[in-house]
């Protein structure tokens, strides 16, 4: 995480923190999280529900809802997004971020044909673009996503939703942009749609070196759709690291309970990991994991391990790594 | 388990009471909280709106029910007590001094003016609260009693019977209110005349009512549409439940809450009509105290410059009506507090639940956002 | 968790008015049943009335204790045939037998009483709990309703009981609590407690896990197995998810478009699937594996079609990665063949092929025809016929001829049966490529 490394980053998040107040105080449903994306990779976003991975999508695609508070630095190319201009932020979604959602009629507008959506997409961007020259860019789009170019001029209505789906990322790389943010991208859909989006999204970003953040609950998506992933707890980033190493190493006990309660094709045996996440608003002192943990040992409740790398590749927040004390724990601890 | 002390916060899990007694006391201490909580989750706005409404119903109500001691003197009395017999309201052998002022400007004795019949205002202002009241009360309970099993049984049934209901309850909702308000009052007046039977607020009641019967049954009814489609509904019958427990124990209890908004707007509709009836010379018949007869009564005056006759029967309707507006609107917004985040705009401090609703991420403690994908398409009817 | 699984290649035989359970084990019979949902035509522009086949001539066989598991996608009409074997859904035609009684031909009123023996699990608990009431009163309401007892104590009593039995302990903290007040998981262990109460022998579960966090899904299905052996239940287990279906289910049916297309024990089906549908599934499904990236997978093209208007033949065919000459291939077919086509070929070639069809809006269809009814034939017909003979897509082994009408290039298609439950391999399979077996 050198300077010279963040370079060849399209995408560089630093100490990103989401805030919400509540009458009571604030809550963290993101709470100092970084990571680095670089171009033409896939990044897995996992965790429960409530783990703040959808508030941290939201906030990279600066989509929180009134009376959030965001601090950090999510760093997109040369634009630094937080505390963004709302012109600059036109420019950025689109020409450097394009973003999916679970639900894409609602990003669809009814009244329009999807040809319009394309000419007024790119013309947002490039006003002086032709009517024709943009029609031609959507349906290059189009045709990379295989919607049939003989329906441009239908409406989204008169489309499935897997189709509505290719779409709204059609629409969303039109302009060529570095990454793409797919919030639940199939959650919606179908096994079988499900499959042929996540194969489109991956060609996509191998033939367009795009960088993809996948926030998803489904494991078996990360694993077969990603180069890594990031496994949110409690709104941190617990463990971060190649899907090969995570999947079948996994360093942190989240991690490893989290893969043990999924019930695959294989499973002989159902396991699940007892307990409930912490309430954000008073997270435990120490370790936020440390209540439900089965490896909990004295320091867990009391010091807050930090994300630190366990091997060439992989980082987890555990303190049964030793890097995972603050300094002046490991000093203490080493006296 | 790791936040079973965390019981206060909304996000702690699981936040079922701790306490292990069970008597009735907890038991109906614990349902008054449940039926309270819209009300603790409401923003400060709706809230205020509901207590300043109550506080102006409230002084009317306690100066309907009190309206005997705190007025001065009888709805139709003209002369001093002394004179006066309220057996038959007359004033025997009161003279010119004895009797009250015709027409006299507000003044310390007569805060609110009297009128050219002799009557002291302010008395008839508070006597009319009680009619009000009566009024409002009987209308719409007929207009619940009525709309509300109709709206269910309608909305729940469907197929021809409901067909029929929407039919002739959009006819009468169709037919100007208070043109058929005017109409019912007028027939049964003269009818309940014929019989001798003496009552004057009734036909103004019943006319007030079954104007607002179709409201009760629409907004039942449309609840009971969507209600009925919810999965608790289904689970019932396939616990064997009957039709008629179906609706008064599954659905009845999921529509009532839209009854209070509907009740507090339309007393304040009804407060309206009444005067508007009392107005035209339908409603509430002299000399029975009535703001609307009174702003009739007055109008002539008013004109001739004697403004108070009319001006103050006119403030207490339009305090009134305001004042069950207030509630209603406040009722509404916690009622269905989703509108007030649809329409937010600005700045506005969102509890921590709506923040994260928003954001997407579900309430840690209720379900996970997981695939809705199967049984959702399932084949529509 | 089961020894030796069954084998599955005939349907039992059914004797009305006889419980036949006890000696041959199997609870529940159901037999051709069809559910159609009748569409109104539209108020202006006539049209007869359109049904929806949510569930097609659908039979197997449930045997007392064994979890069957009916998995398909949305749409399949899985959800429906669950509701029907219940009593919840209108049943079109045929039959469901559940000890000598036909379930679906009895009437609301006859059934209550039998619905104390049969229970439905939904998919989100935090809708199947009415809000209003306590979870002492929404679990305890069967007993009253089905007049078990009355006594205030007495459900008290037996709503702790079951609900502790449902890993909710100490009930005492939950009996007078509202839905809203606990979590997803637990309110899905309340729905099953309130299920359970009556001691029923058959459970519809729908979804029972889908609406619920990753790491509760595992503790509700343990749930749902461990009282399954403690009480002796019976399971229709409705799902979307393979994943799951192995390790819970006994036996499992592969719903298609309201058909079954495949049924037989679960491990047979998973290790060695006979129909192209349940081979799709597998191949689609993601799996905690990273090994498996990358991998080229066989997937069906296109998505489920429109069940008011479905594929003829086989259902399956028009996205079926090995479909051939019999599977019902129809006019329809040949436009979507060139709307595909066309996102995969290069603009001019695009261009020239729209200038010999003709927009495709300009296309009518039926059964055995296409008609290309603003296409220039002279480009159009050696088109076809340089497909025809290239064979990429099965679609024109169907063709029966290509010719010239006034003006129109018609297509004509050779008729393909609807393939028929089969046995093969110890399951039954809906599936031409076994053997054209057409349904009657």
């Amino acid at each position: 995480m050198t300077t010279a490394a963040t370079n060849q980053h399209v995408l560089s998040v630093r100490n990103l923190r989401v805030a919400y107040s509540t009458p009571t105080g604030y809550l963290h449903a993101v709470d100092d999280v970084s990571f680095d994306l670089s171009a033409g990779e896939s990044l897995g976003v996992v965790g429960e529900s409530g783990c703040g991975k959808s508030t941290m999508g939201k906030a990279l695609m600066q989509l929180l809802p009134p009376g959030a508070q965001m601090s950090g630095s999510v760093q997109l190319k040369d634009d630094e997004l937080v505390g963004v201009s709302r012109r600059d932020l036109r420019r950025i979604r689109g020409e450097e971020m394009a973003l999916v959602f679970q639900e894409p009629m609602t990003r669809l507008d009814p009244l329009m044909k999807i040809s319009t959506h394309f000419v007024e997409a790119i013309r947002a961007h490039r006003p002086r673009t032709s009517k024709s020259a943009a029609r031609e860019m959507g349906r290059k789009a189009m045709a990379q996503m295989g919607i049939p170019p003989t329906r441009a001029d239908n409406y989204p209505h008169e489309f499935s939703g897997g189709m509505r789906q290719r779409i709204m990322i059609a629409l969303g790389v039109v302009m060529q942009p570095s990454i793409i943010v797919a919030d639940e991208p199939t959650t919606a859909l179908d096994v079988i749609v499900e499959a042929q989006i996540l194969d489109l999204l991956d060609r996509l970003r191998r033939d367009e070196d795009l960088g993809l953040i996948l926030i998803t609950h489904n494991l078996g998506i990360v694993a077969e759709t990603c180069d890594r992933v990031a496994v949110m707890y409690a709104g941190r980033i617990v463990e971060l690291g190649p899907v090969e190493e995570v999947f079948t190493t996994p360093k942190h006990p989240y991690t490893q309970g989290l893969l043990r309660s999924v019930i695959s094709v294989d499973t002989t045996e159902l396991a699940s990991i007892e307990g409930f996440p912490p309430d954000l608003q008073h997270p435990p002192a120490g370790c936020r994991f440390a209540p439900r943990c089965d490896q909990v040992f004295s320091d867990c409740p009391v010091t807050d391990p930090r994300l630190t790398a366990v091997t060439d590749h992989t980082a987890a927040a555990c303190l049964l790594y030793d890097g995972a004390y603050p300094p002046e724990h490991r000093e203490g601890a080493h006296a | 388990m790791a936040t079973d002390t965390n019981t206060s916060a909304p996000l702690a899990e699981p936040p079922a009471q701790t306490d292990p007694s069970s008597s009735p006391l907890t038991r109906l201490r614990k349902r008054l909280e449940h039926a309270l909580r819209p009300w603790r989750r409401a923003n400060p706005g709706a809230r205020y709106l509901v207590i300043a409404g109550v506080l102006i119903t409230l002084m009317f109500l306690v100066m309907a029910v009190f309206a005997d001691t705190v007025a001065p003197f009888g709805q139709d009395q003209y002369c001093s007590d002394e004179f006066f017999n309220p057996e038959n309201g007359a004033c025997i052998g009161a003279g010119p001094d004895e009797q009250i002022p015709n027409r006299a400007a507000p003044s310390r004795q007569y805060p609110f003016g009297t009128t050219d019949t002799r009557f002291d205002v302010l008395s008839r202002v508070i006597l009319g609260a009680r009619i009000a009241f009566a009024v409002v009360a009987f209308s719409t309970a007929l207009a619940m009693l009525i709309g509300v099993p109709l709206g269910l049984f309608s909305g729940y049934i469907g197929g021809r019977f409901d067909k029929v209901m929407v039919l002739v309850m959009d006819s009468i909702y169709a037919f100007p209110s208070l043109l058929l308000a005017l109409i019912i009052a007028f027939a049964l007046g003269l009818r309940l005349e014929q019989l001798g039977i003496d009552a004057p607020f009734v036909p103004a009641a019943v006319a007030v009512g079954t104007v607002y019967i179709p409201q009760y049954f629409r907004v039942i009814r449309n609840h009971t549409l969507s209600v009925k489609e919810e999965p608790f509904v289904e689970a019932a019958r396939s616990l064997g439940a009957s039709r008629t427990t179906i609706v008064f124990r599954y659905i009845f209890f999921n529509v009532v809450s839209s009854i209070p908004v509907l009740f507090t707007l339309n007393a304040a509709d009804a407060v309206l009509t009444l005067a508007g009836l009392g107005f035209l010379g339908y409603g509430i018949r002299f000399p029975t105290a009535e703001w609307g007869l009174d702003v009739n009564l007055g109008l002539a005056d008013s004109v001739a410059g004697f403004w108070w006759t009319a001006f103050w029967p006119g403030v207490a309707i339009t305090l009134l009506v305001t004042g069950l507006s207030l509630m209603g609107e406040g009722l509404n917004d916690i009622v269905n507090p989703l509108l007030r985040v649809k329409g937010y705009r600005g700045k506005v401090k969102l509890s921590a639940r709506e923040s994260l609703k928003l954001a997407g991420d579900r309430d840690p403690d209720a379900m996970e956002a997981a695939p809705h994908r199967a049984g959702t398409g399932e084949a529509s009817r | 968790m089961i020894t030796d699984p069954p084998t599955v290649d005939h349907l039992s035989p059914v004797q009305p008015g006889v419980d036949t359970t006890a000696s041959d084990g199997v609870l529940l019979r159901v037999r051709d049943l069809h559910t159609h949902f009748h569409q109104r035509g539209k108020l202006f522009g006539g049209g007869g009335s359109s049904a929806v086949k949510a569930v097609d001539d659908v039979s197997f066989d449930l045997r007392e204790g064994d979890i069957f598991g009916l998995i398909g996608e949305s749409g399949s009409g899985k959800t429906t045939l669950g509701r029907t074997i219940l009593g919840l859904a209108p049943a079109t035609s045929g039959s469901v037998w559940w000890r000598g009684i036909n379930l679906a031909d009895i009437n609301e009123k006859r059934f209550r009483p039998l619905r104390r023996q049969m229970g439905m699990i939904f998919q989100d608990p935090n809708a199947s709990l009415n809000p209003a009431m306590t979870i002492v009163q929404g679990v305890g309401h069967p007993l009253q309703i089905h007049g078990i007892t009355s006594n205030k104590r007495e459900i008290r009593r037996r709503v702790a009981e079951m609900l502790e039995r449902c890993g909710l302990t100490p009930a005492e903290r939950y009996l007078d609590t509202y839905p809203e007040d606990v979590s997803g998981g637990q309110k899905q262990r309340v729905v099953i407690a309130r299920t359970l109460i009556t001691e029923p022998e058959l459970i519809v579960a729908d979804e029972p896990v889908a609406a619920l966090d990753m790491s509760v899904r595992a503790k509700v299905l343990e749930l749902m197995l461990d009282l399954k052996d403690q009480l002796g239940l019976t399971y229709v287990y409705i799902t979307h998810d393979l994943t799951s279906g192995r390790f819970v289910c006994d036996q499992i049916g592969i719903m298609y478009l309201g058909e079954l297309v495949e049924w037989g024990s679960a491990s047979a089906i998973y290790d060695d699937p006979k129909h192209p549908y349940t081979t799709s599934l597998l191949e689609a499904v993601p799996l905690p594996d990273p090994s498996r990236k990358g991998r080229d997978k066989q997937l069906p093209v296109g998505e489920i079609p429109d069940a008011l208007n479905p594929p003829t033949g086989c259902t399956f065919h028009p996205r079926c990665p090995r479909a051939f000459e019999p599977c019902g291939w129809e006019g329809e077919d040949l436009v979507d063949f060139f709307e595909r086509r066309w996102t995969e070929v290069d603009a001019d070639t695009f261009d020239r092929e729209l200038d010999a069809t003709g927009p495709l809006t300009q296309v009518t269809t039926d059964r055995f025809v296409a008609r290309f009814k603003a296409a220039s034939p002279d480009a159009l017909i050696p088109l076809l016929n340089t497909l025809r003979t290239s064979g990429q897509d099965p679609i024109f082994s169907a063709v029966r001829d290509i010719a010239t009408e006034g003006g129109d290039v018609v297509v004509r298609f050779e008729d393909g049966p609807a393939p028929a439950l089969q046995p093969v391999a110890g399951r039954m399979v809906a599936c031409h490529l076994h053997g054209i077996v057409p349904r009657p």
